[in-house]
């Protein structure tokens, strides 16, 4: 009997165990499943958790629920990775778990100890995160007694999880305070170490231009160097100052401490990861999915179920002893919520930007690229059910999961 | 992409102004991008980070991004900010002859 050992089960680790659990022959395989804690988050509803667009309840499941029959789902910390005698001790029992193949979707975390200052004694008295459930309650309450000032949002470094979401954050801040007619109290700053709004020039501009639009400030190149929180102040490297009354951070995101603990990861903890093949770029029976690996994709729950699909081919082929033919090409789809029942739509690869058009199909769409639009809201309200129903259980969409430039326009930038 | 003339010697660039083939390079270039990019001189101290760059993206594959020069060349985030005022490691990049810094994604 082989040993094919999952690490994490969050939206890759989970898909993957049922993939893996169809694909895999059970007389010949035993799949085991390890996480250390038993909630699964439903991670873009913390998006609207600050809003009470959503309520808590809403965004969480049992892990175990969608753990496949067969698979056997640990509950511990996992304490090393030995890639060299493809072993792993965990936390409880000191359990060892050698293994054959080895997959690593222990995605990423967020920092804000790597910044001086952040948590001094303003951290969620009025600094906030939204990565965290604790943290985007902690602001749910905050917002409610907030009555006007400046509100600032600081994203610390790139990569992110969700390179969107701050500027979801914005476009729903400005709906949130619009609703409840106080907008006109509020003055909102976006402070970002990007040149613009996003990474991509394209979606950069247009997305840009909704900021303007909504009377969101941006201050670009904006490297933060520390925050005073006695004096409610962010400070750049670059010398520039900036006052707040409610600071909403972004703070570093890092792979697990696991990662770094058995010598796996980049500076950042990512685990070194072919683009393409999805395998480690050093180890024959490692492979990584998700937030976990250092490819040049958006950290995001589609790049996941596209690149599942590459990633369940080669490890078949790299079983049976065969070259690994599937290439992931990076392809990524993000909603943008932009307030107003209303959200944008992006689709792009490792080689082609975002662009505006239709999606998926051209002509008839039915989702406008990069656009705001009410149809693409309904689209990202019926994700949470395709997210729990469809996607973690490793169903394929009846679409397919490579990027097409088809249906898409490129356009001059002025 | 375009061909550009940069202290006399075509080279490839892209719509940002990255060249796309690192081995174009030469110190003469990378003279004449950081006046570009509002560096005057360069010191002993902007070539040690330059070098650094270059040697890290042949090794890796990758171009460094801010947190990677830090960590590998043990210069702080401080000063490389004094040495390359407003974005480092996308000024290094351009200075070195190398695309922009994949950690933007």
């Amino acid at each position: 009997m082989k040993t094919f050992l999952i690490l994490g089960a969050g939206t890759g680790g989970t898909m993957m165990a049922n993939k893996l659990a169809k694909r895999l022959d059970p007389k010949e395989w035993k799949i085991i499943l390890v996480d250390r804690d038993v909630t699964h988050y439903y991670q873009p509803g913390f998006l609207f958790l600050p809003f009470g667009y959503y309520k808590p309840e809403d965004i969480f499941k049992s892990k175990g629920k969608f753990v496949p029959s067969g698979v056997e789902f640990v509950v511990s910390d996992i304490e090393l990775i030995d890639p060299e005698a493809s072993k792993v001790t965990l936390l409880k029992d000191k359990r060892v778990i050698c293994y054959d193949q080895l997959l690593i979707a222990t995605g990423t975390d967020i920092h804000p100890e790597e910044i001086e200052g952040m948590m001094d004694a303003g951290w969620r008295k009025n600094i906030f995160d939204f990565y965290t459930f604790e943290g985007a309650m902690a602001l749910n309450g905050f917002l409610k007694n907030f009555n006007g000032g400046r509100v600032v949002l600081n994203i610390a470094e790139m990569p992110i999880k969700c390179p969107v979401a701050p500027l979801e954050f914005m476009y729903l801040a400005d709906y949130y305070f619009t609703q409840r007619g106080i907008r006109n109290k509020v003055e909102l700053v976006y402070t970002t170490p990007l040149s613009g709004a996003f990474t991509k020039p394209t979606a950069s501009k247009m997305l840009g231009d909704v900021m303007e639009k909504k009377h969101i400030h941006t201050e670009a190149d904006f490297n933060i160097m520390e925050v005073d929180s006695g004096k409610n102040l962010l400070k750049s490297y670059d010398g520039r100052e900036i006052e707040y009354d409610l600071l909403v951070t972004v703070p570093t995101n890092m792979g697990s401490d696991v990662i770094k603990r058995s010598g796996m990861g980049d500076v950042l903890n990512y685990v070194p990861t072919n683009k393409q093949t999805l395998r480690s770029e050093k180890y024959e029976n490692v492979w990584v999915v998700g937030d976990a690996s250092n490819i040049p994709a958006s950290k995001a729950g589609s790049v996941v179920h596209y690149a599942a699909e590459t990633l369940i081919e080669n490890i078949l082929s790299a079983i049976e002893g065969k070259p690994l033919t599937a290439a992931f090409d990076g392809h990524s789809t993000c909603h943008i919520v932009s307030g107003f029942q209303k959200s944008l739509l992006i689709d792009f690869s490792y080689e082609v930007e975002p662009l505006p058009g239709l999606y998926p199909f051209p002509v008839v769409g039915p989702f406008p690229l990069l656009k705001e639009s009410w149809f693409n809201y309904l689209g990202k309200l019926s994700f949470k059910w395709i997210y729990w129903n469809i996607m973690l259980r490793g169903i394929p969409f009846p679409l397919p999961p490579s990027y097409s430039i088809a249906g898409k326009k490129r356009i001059e930038l002025a | 992409m375009a061909v550009k003339t940069i202290a006399g010697k075509e080279v490839q660039v892209n719509e940002e102004g990255y060249m796309t083939n690192p081995a174009e390079w030469t110190k003469e270039i990378a003279v004449e991008i950081a006046k570009e990019e509002g560096i005057a001189e360069l010191t002993p101290e902007h070539w040690k980070i330059i070098e650094f760059c270059r040697e890290a993206a042949s090794s890796s594959g990758a171009v460094p991004t801010l947190r990677a020069i830090t960590s590998g060349s043990g210069v702080s985030t401080k000063d490389l900010f004094a040495l390359f005022p407003k974005g480092p490691a996308k000024k290094v990049a351009r200075i070195a002859g190398l695309g922009k810094p994949e950690g933007c994604v």
